[in-house]
């Protein structure tokens, strides 16, 4: 069974393969994963894409040992909030570190991975997660 | 006029090929699994496999690893190096025998993930572990004959081999990435000549559908990898007028150790020669990145204008020789992105069922 919308997955590519958020020019805010409107500014926000660079620090973390399906043979993994360097904070998962090296403050920088497979035969979700530097 | 004056003179009039690498990337992930650990599992001698096949421990993908992602690593790296706008890029030729999707080529994936825009060609490419020299090939004529600025050539595998089987020692993750460019002033190292050697031979293989790639036991050797790999050298020395005793270092693909140290020998090439991109024995055979990764390796260390033998090698079979002059340019982006041996120092042993987990060897009960 295929879970995955294929159209809405696509469109997502470009934000989940690099880091293309956007800022809004009106109250100088950085979103992401970008925004349809700026919730603040409504009609007067003006928004442009904006590519953050791929530094952040571990704001808080968790290690998963029981994960949704997809990520449930992943277990256990860390996930993390992350304070990108210039940017917003998102959420996200953290990769080829020992649990003890997952500590708030930690230094981190993106890694492009698989995110989930969509059963046997669906597509293949790829993105970004984060490694700590 | 000493024999080292000819040579640089000779080069420049005859093999003056106007193309080469203008940025190069490695990519090994970070679990190891020892052969000693696979060893216990089959009741087998640890020490007699590492000795016999020459590899200690071989590089295991992350569970999110597959070769897309080893590309997309792997070609990042050899941006950093470059410094080019990635826009600029041509051609995306993504080598290898472990591709994601039957249908569907991995080379957009990295396109995408390095932000390629849309102006260019892309293939994934197989043949065996030889695929990524032939997209290097691809790469510099294209190159070569004006039709693109740049070309981005990589060859990365998450290779499987069926548990027990002798394969499972040495079938390993890694890969490597090329950019190959024109301007001169960009070169890191000339593509000064290319021969290929092929033929049909089925020593190893791997059916559609089939998880796991079946061999031809002892014919993998004599006929295969020695046969194609020699030709492939002599034929490159003989069209280059180049003597074995010219070149600073050399690359095989190393299928395991034996066979690369085996080739070095029968051509009278010191160890020495092949030492730094001797891989095979911390990573094991990392397939289409194998020969390739050597090369990394050996770029790695390599100091300007020294002559790089290198000739790869893919089942069923074929060998892509090649003559890599090294520029002044080298020593300048080297230290741009991370080497080969700080990947391999990079590591984390995993256990045989974690490995098991990770190669998805395991079978799960109740619904999937
Ligand atoms: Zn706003």
């Amino acid at each position: 069974m295929h879970r995955t919308s294929v159209p809405l997955l696509w469109r997502r590519f470009k934000h989940h393969y690099r880091l293309l958020g956007n800022h809004c020019k009106t109250c100088k805010t950085d979103y992401y994963p970008p925004r349809e409107i700026c919730p603040t500014c409504r009609r007067k926000g003006v928004l442009e894409e904006k590519e953050f660079e791929k530094k952040g620090t571990i704001q808080t973390y968790s290690i998963i040992y029981a994960g949704p399906v997809g990520f449930d043979k992943q277990t256990p993994y860390a996930v993390a909030l992350i304070k990108l360097d210039n940017g917003p904070v998102l959420v996200s998962q953290i990769v080829d570190a020992p649990f003890d090296q997952v500590k708030i403050g930690a230094k981190v920088t993106a890694v492009f991975r698989k995110i989930y497979e969509d059963g046997k035969e669906g597509i293949i979700h790829y993105g970004l997660k984060w490694k700590v530097v | 006029m000493n024999k080292v004056e000819l040579i640089m003179n000779n080069s420049k009039k005859a093999l003056d090929n106007g193309v080469g690498i203008i940025g190069y990337g490695a990519y090994i992930p970070k679990r190891r699994i020892k052969a000693e650990t696979i060893a216990e599992v089959w009741g087998k001698d640890g020490e007699d496999i590492k000795n016999g096949l020459m590899i200690e421990e071989k590089a295991v993908p992350g569970i999110d690893e597959d070769t897309a992602t080893i590309s997309v690593a792997a070609t990042q790296n050899a941006l950093l190096r470059a410094k080019i706008n990635p826009r600029e890029i041509g051609a995306i030729y993504v080598g290898s025998e472990s591709h994601p999707y039957a249908v569907k080529p991995t080379a957009t994936i990295v396109g995408d993930a390095i932000n390629a825009g849309h102006d260019y060609t892309a293939a994934s490419t197989e043949f065996a572990c030889k695929a990524g020299t032939a997209a290097i090939q691809m790469c510099a004529g294209l190159v070569k004959s004006n039709y693109i600025k740049y070309g981005l050539a990589i060859g990365a595998d998450t290779a499987q081999g069926a548990p027990g089987n002798a394969l499972e020692y040495s079938a390993a993750a890694g890969g490597a990435a090329f950019i190959i460019g024109s301007d001169k002033r960009e070169i890191v190292a000339q593509i000064e000549a290319t021969y290929s050697y092929s033929s049909d031979t089925p020593d190893f293989w791997r059916r559609s559908h089939a998880m796991y790639p079946s061999h031809g036991g002892r014919f993998t050797g004599e006929p295969a990898y020695v046969k194609h790999v020699f030709s492939a050298t002599q034929g490159l020395l003989e069209r280059t007028g180049y003597k074995i005793n010219d070149f600073d270092f050399a690359v095989f693909h190393m299928p395991n150790g034996k066979f690369a140290s085996g080739m070095a020998k029968k051509l009278g090439i010191p160890f020495e020669k092949i030492a730094p991109g001797f891989v095979v024995k911390r990573i094991g055979n990392t397939y289409s990145g194998s020969s390739i990764l050597g090369l990394c390796a050996t770029l790695d260390v390599a100091k300007p204008n020294q002559l790089i033998l290198l000739t790869s090698y893919g089942s069923g079979a074929g060998s892509d020789s090649f003559v890599f002059r090294t520029t002044d340019k080298l020593n300048e982006v080297r230290n741009a992105a991370p080497t080969v041996e700080d990947y391999i120092k990079d590591k984390e042993y995993v256990s045989y069922a974690q490995y098991a987990k990770i190669k998805g060897k395991l079978h799960y009960g109740g619904a999937q």
